[in-house]
């Protein structure tokens, strides 16, 4: 997984590149919840995440109930396979997917 | 070799994935069908590395079968943990608003999702789990 971002004043993208897995959402986790403190505006690009398995969303949702409370989380770029994920777990419900 | 006997710890999903991936590669199944086989894979790996053995460590085996008719994999999980039936677990309620939204059964209800039949037996001391997945 690699994760890249990119800061505008108060807003913020994560690109994630790769597996989004349980060895790797503790480190998604570390670094998104260390960068969002004076945010109002999260975005995570998916455009190049090929897989998700619960620990990924387990990050997403613990997320999205932060930004709920200050702001907001928008996810843009999801593919097909991903978006399938997010449908079979109603995360498609929770979640702003542009 | 079908079978793959590993110290089940979360340190070990990369190689868990590897030789499930290897496994696969003949069947040239779909990339999808194959991001869903691993998704399960790493679900019910992680329950046994987390749950099985606590606090103390001990072995998972993974077994692959590839049926020819119709074609499907058989991908079966022994460990000789606490018995434990992920399936006896109530599903999570996918609809409640993500301030409501618990974090447990999510992974066991992904399993259950993406594969086609999933069983459960406890016999002779082992946890015997296996899932079916059309190709």
């Amino acid at each position: 997984m690699v994760i890249n971002k990119k800061t505008d004043g108060t807003s913020i993208v994560f690109s994630v590149a790769g597996r989004l897995n349980t060895n790797t959402a503790v480190e998604l986790e570390t670094e998104v919840k260390s960068s969002i403190e004076n945010m109002t505006d999260v975005t995570f690009d998916l455009k190049e995440l090929e897989y998700i398995s619960s620990a990924g969303l387990r990050v997403l949702l613990s997320v999205q109930k932060i930004m709920n409370k200050k702001g907001k989380m928008t996810i843009i770029n999801c593919n097909d396979d991903i978006m399938d994920i997010f449908d079979v777990t109603g995360f498609t419900d929770i979640l702003n997917i542009e | 070799m079908n079978e793959l006997n590993i110290e089940a710890s979360v340190d070990n999903l990369g190689k868990v994935i590897g030789f499930i991936e290897e496994k696969l590669e003949t069947t040239e199944c779909k990339p999808k069908t194959q991001m869903q086989i691993e998704t399960a894979v790493e679900e019910l790996f992680v329950n046994i590395a987390r749950y099985a053995y606590a606090p103390n460590t001990g072995n998972a085996t993974v077994r692959v079968e590839v049926i020819p008719e119709p074609l499907s994999v058989v991908i079966t999980f022994i460990d000789n943990g606490v018995p434990y039936d992920p399936l006896a677990k109530e599903d999570p309620d996918i609809t409640l608003p993500a301030e409501e939204r618990g974090i447990g059964g999510l992974g066991i209800y992904m399993v259950k999702k993406l594969t086609d039949n999933i069983t459960y037996e406890y016999k002779d001391g082992k946890n015997i789990l296996s899932i079916v997945k059309n190709l």
